[in-house]
């Protein structure tokens, strides 16, 4: 014959789908929260987003090329979410050679130090923000108020979860769902948020486990601590589009990688997630924990796995 | 200052504490093991490959401790000086075992059987030949994915990337067997080392019919029977077309090389024959 | 009985797992044509589940058509009747659809004489006076396996162990497998003889209920079988919503029923046993027609096929013959596969012979046929998300390659039917249903060894 057949075993076909296309489906997701932070937070946060990204994809390739002497993996767009995740958690008037640092910490320390995509265990945008939260803790705090209220300069301004250990005067709750509060760059809007989360359900890039398991959760432990003692830092709704609560339940704890696999597992993880999360809010010495509860829960994350199995077919039978 | 002294104070109570409890288990939970067991396991290599049989240096270790006699029990790894150690330790005498080499019975490189589709799927031989005859139309060769290679602990066979085929390095092979094992074509056989590493053997597993095997390789066992009538020792024997040379009965005299039509007996490491006749296979098996 | 009242607008599925791959069921809507006779057959002697059969002619033996020519030896075992009439050649071995060299008579084609005992009019007859064990014994004595590609011999399946006793009989006319039209076209064209089928079937295992389950990229066949369905008391068309791999038996039990086959049981533990529409027609042809199994419909298909086409192809005959009906082998053929894409076997070659489990040749394009490069698990869970079986698919492929076999099998790996959504879905082109198949091998031989 003279072109040789190919033989492989079955499945002979295979759906198309790729790791690029998932990734860039999460980035696809995250356009309306990035368009928000642009008209919030105005050129800063184009300026922060890009450098970061540019830092991230950088670190990947020299890692990869020169360190671990292995093919750059940085097409598949794992290292453009590291970046626009961590531009996404800090505040917009970081200085660049900080948010270079965490981009190291992130990729370097998150990611790479592991082997790569795919063996990390801890979200590598988490990892970067926590170094810098823990190294830069003054510039991490302190965020510049929206440029849509004071256009001439940026006074620092508190965030409406360390405005609520300190129980002064909150912003209005619709323009905490709009997101034209101060905070983070990417975190200000749930309305944003929640549309990148719909997408993603859309294109079933991510199963609904994770986010809403998280967000229930956080809802529910704080509906019940506001039943019995009606303050506004225990008010649901508060906790729900404040913070990183949102962009950390949609796009951090859903990181492939570091989540669990079985739906079991999915949900298990996210209750616990939202569990330290209101914990580390309410008792902890940081106002803000959603980053925290993700990093230690990525680490428990290969216990679920051990210990979850999935529904399995004819186990427990249900005759109809 | 008050402090520091209560701190040294404590940890100093909780040392002692600990270490007298320590103390109290290992008396009291103290198993008395066969001395010998360990000085066994001090002899064997630690290799823990499991080419003896039992699971790891200290399963034979314990076994060999237990047993009576030296009869069946051999570590291919540490080889005969090995067992020689032993049996000073235990006070008995070994059997002299003749050392052993894997040996690998395909000589189907790519020139001498050339492909006759492609192979796309995972590359492991097991998947491979659960799925069909392989990449040529020999359906008994060496498919070359390497399963011997993933298998051997001693890093002593290797892919050649030319021929596609393994080949075994001789100073690192233990003839543990494990590649023997994981060879989903069964090509892999321990065969005696032989004086000076010469060994004879049929190179080929092909059981097709002469012509069909022919057509797929050209260095195919045709089981002509030439090999078999030329043997002064009876070593030679022919079943399913194929022959095989019984390496205890082989005296190397090398009669059968030459009038195998297909070259598909190897000899390896000998002299150069006296008239110059094609020398068969200079490449280690 | 009509379409199943109760679900009239509601399509019934599995509840777990399942993908839905392109259908690409190019030949659709295609009359089954005859294929010529070849000028000569190689039947292979092991078509089915089991022990490979004893031939019983030898060569310059004169053979008619549905002459037996290899005998059953054992019980999981199947009849082989010659498919031509002719003289056997030899008996040799010949590469068939396993890829390995086995036994097959190899008939030399003389004519096209039947054996007087076959009914060969195409009237339908749909009395049958036999008695239950009459009608297995004429199935077993035809041959006849299943047909969807299992192979498994029918006649077993019809022979409960003893206590256990259907109460269903489902027919799979569900066709899960992407490109492939054979059961379909039969379907259209012999729906009254599928029907009596399945009624000597009911017979046979002596229940009162049956359900054709037909999937809804079908509608033209599940509106003829529910016409029919009016004047067969007993006997119900389900449409079933489109997912793969409803066609698997446990799958389609459960879309049918609501009863999930335990691990490692029977479909019988469930009361149910199912059936292939061709199986079906084929035991119509067996019991009323005296005709043993010695032909198929074959779906001939790809994307670069000229002629995508469904033949009737005897048993035996050369893949390159229906290939050159259909058009002849493309220049872009990457690969050819016997069977559906995501369950099929891909061939090594176009010479091996049709099967009584061939139910299709699907040519793949070379752009197409190629893997593409394997990367790192990025644990997306989506394997887990499409396992129909419930299992972890990239934790058994991580057992499996480490070969940790006594985890792999409380992981369930002997669960796993081999339908491929695993390896179709993964975004990192992991090969995993290659290695759980392996593993799967493996852990099914430790288990038999201890159970000896």
């Amino acid at each position: 014959m003279e072109n040789k057949l190919i033989v492989s075993p079955s499945p002979h076909i295979h759906s198309g789908d790729s790791i690029p296309k998932n990734m860039y489906g999460v980035l696809i997701a995250l356009i309306p929260a990035f368009l928000l932070s642009l008209y919030v937070f105005g050129l800063d946060a184009l300026i922060l987003t890009l450098a970061s990204i540019l830092f991230c994809v950088v670190f990947e390739y020299f890692i990869s090329k020169f360190i671990l002497k292995s093919e750059p993996t940085i097409s598949d767009g794992s290292a453009i979410i590291t970046g626009v995740l961590l531009a996404f958690n800090v505040p917009s008037n970081l200085p660049i050679w900080i948010l270079a640092i965490g981009a190291l910490a992130a990729i370097g320390i998150g990611k790479m130090s592991f082997g790569g995509l795919g063996k990390n265990i801890f979200n590598p945008a988490l990892v970067g923000r926590i170094f810098l939260l823990i190294s830069f803790p003054a510039q991490m705090t302190t965020w510049p108020a929206p440029v849509l209220e004071s256009a001439t300069d940026a006074i620092s301004s508190a965030t409406v979860l360390s405005q609520l250990n300190l129980s002064s005067a909150l912003p209005t709750l619709s323009s905490m769902f709009v997101g034209t509060e101060s905070g983070s760059l990417g975190e200000t809007s749930a309305i944003a948020l929640l549309l990148g989360l719909i997408y993603m359900l859309w294109k079933k890039i991510i199963t609904w486990h994770i986010p809403i398991s998280i967000l229930v959760t956080v809802a529910i432990f704080t509906a019940i601590l506001y039943i019995f003692d009606p303050q506004p830092q225990y008010n649901p709704i508060i906790h729900l589009a404040s913070g990183g609560l949102m962009l950390g339940a949609i796009f951090m704890a859903t990181d492939y990688v570091t989540s669990p696999l079985t739906k079991k597992g999915m949900v298990i993880y996210g209750f616990f997630i939202g569990i330290i999360t209101v914990c580390i809010r309410l008792w902890g010495a940081y106002p803000e924990g959603v980053s925290f509860a993700i990093v230690l829960m990525n680490g428990f994350t290969p216990l679920i796995n051990y210990y979850t199995t999935p529904k399995r077919f004819g186990e427990k039978q249900k005759n109809g | 200052m008050n402090v520091i002294l209560t701190a040294v104070a404590v940890l100093c109570v909780i040392g002692a504490v600990s270490s007298a409890i320590l103390y109290i288990i290992s008396q009291r939970f103290k198993t008395i093991e066969d001395p010998r067991i360990e000085l066994v396991q001090e002899a064997l290599p630690a290799a823990n490959c499991g080419g003896c049989g039992f699971p790891g240096c200290n399963g034979f270790a314990s076994a060999i401790v237990k047993s009576d006699t030296m009869d069946g029990f051999y570590c291919p790894v540490g080889g005969q000086t090995t067992m020689d150690n032993i049996a000073r330790i235990l006070g008995r005498t070994a059997d002299v075992s003749i050392k052993k080499i894997a040996v690998v019975r395909c000589n189907g490189t790519c020139e001498n059987r050339p492909r006759t589709n492609i192979y796309d799927g995972a590359s492991n031989c097991t998947i491979a030949a659960a799925l069909y005859g392989g990449d040529t139309g020999c359906s008994f060769g060496c498919l070359g994915l390497g399963d011997c290679v993933d298998s051997c602990l001693f890093d002593a066979i290797h892919i050649n990337p030319e021929t596609m085929l393994p080949e075994v390095v001789e100073d690192k092979c233990t003839a543990c067997g494990a590649c023997v094992k994981a060879c989903p074509k069964n090509l892999i056989e321990l065969r005696k080392q032989g004086p000076k590493s010469r060994r004879i053997y049929v190179s080929c597993m092909n059981k097709d019919k002469g012509g069909v095997a022919r057509k797929s390789c050209e260095v195919a066992c045709i089981g002509c029977s030439k090999c078999q009538q030329v043997c002064p020792f009876d070593a030679i024997t022919i079943e399913n077309n194929l022959a095989y040379i019984d390496d205890d009965k082989c005296r190397l005299c090398r009669k059968c090389v030459p009038v195998c039509p297909t070259n598909s007996i190897l000899e390896l490491n000998f002299p150069p024959r006296k008239e110059p006749k094609e020398e068969t296979a200079k490449a280690e098996a | 009985m009509g379409i199943s009242t109760e679900n009239c607008f509601m399509l019934k599925t599995f509840r777990i797992g399942g993908i839905h791959p392109a259908e690409n069921k190019l030949s659709a809507g295609k009359k089954i044509e005859n294929a010529a006779l070849p000028a000569q057959v190689m039947i292979p002697l092991a078509q089915h589940i089991g022990a490979p059969c004893q031939p019983i002619v030898k060569k310059g033996d004169k053979v008619k058509v549905g002459t037996l020519i290899g005998k059953s030896v054992g019980f999981v075992s199947a009849n082989i009747h010659s498919s031509v009439s002719g003289t056997v050649n030899k008996i040799d071995k010949v590469t068939d659809v396993s890829g390995y060299k086995r036994d097959a008579v190899i008939i030399d084609v003389d004519g096209d004489e039947w054996e007087p005992t076959i009914d060969r009019s195409d009237t339908l007859k749909r009395e049958c006076r036999l008695s239950s064990k009459e009608i297995v014994e004429k199935i077993a004595g035809a041959g006849i396996v299943g047909m969807g590609g299992a192979t498994f011999p029918t006649h077993v399946k019809l022979t409960p162990p003893p206590g256990l006793k259907a109460n269903i009989l489902i027919i799979n006319g569900v066709e899960c497998e992407p490109y492939l039209t054979s059961d379909h076209e039969l379907m259209l064209e012999k729906a009254e003889e599928i029907f009596v089928g399945t009624e000597i079937l009911m017979k046979a295992i002596d229940v009162k209920k049956a359900v054709i389950g037909i999937e809804n990229n079908k509608k033209d066949a599940i509106a003829r079988f529910a016409e029919i369905s009016k004047s067969y008391p007993g006997i119900e068309v389900q449409p079933l919503k489109v997912k793969y791999p409803q066609g698997g038996e446990k799958q389609l039990i459960d879309a049918i029923t609501g009863r999930q086959v335990p691990g490692g049981a029977l479909p019988i533990s469930v009361g149910a046993i199912v059936q292939n529409v061709g199986t079906t027609f084929a035991v119509y042809e067996a019991v009323q027609k005296n005709k043993p199994l010695f032909e198929r419909i074959v779906t001939v298909t790809g994307k670069e096929v000229k002629n995508p086409c469904n033949v009737r192809a005897r048993i035996g005959t050369p893949f390159k013959n229906l290939i050159d009906i259909a058009g002849g082998l493309p220049g872009d053929t990457g690969k050819v596969i016997s069977g559906g894409p995501m369950m099929g076997k891909a061939l090594p070659d176009i010479d091996i012979p049709v099967a009584k489990g061939s139910s299709g040749i699907l040519i793949i394009p070379s752009s197409e046929a190629k893997r593409k490069a394997m990367k790192d698990c990025i644990r997306c869970a989506k394997c887990v998300n499409v396992c129909p079986m419930g299992l972890n698919p990239t934790l058994l492929m991580d057992l499996t390659e480490f070969q940790i076999w006594d985890r792999a099998e409380k992981q369930k790996i002997t669960d796993c039917i081999e339908c491929g959504s695993c390896s179709y879905t993964c975004p990192a082109n992991r090969p995993l249903l290659d290695y759980i198949r392996l593993g799967k091998g493996k852990v099914t031989g430790i288990v038999r060894a201890r159970k000896n």
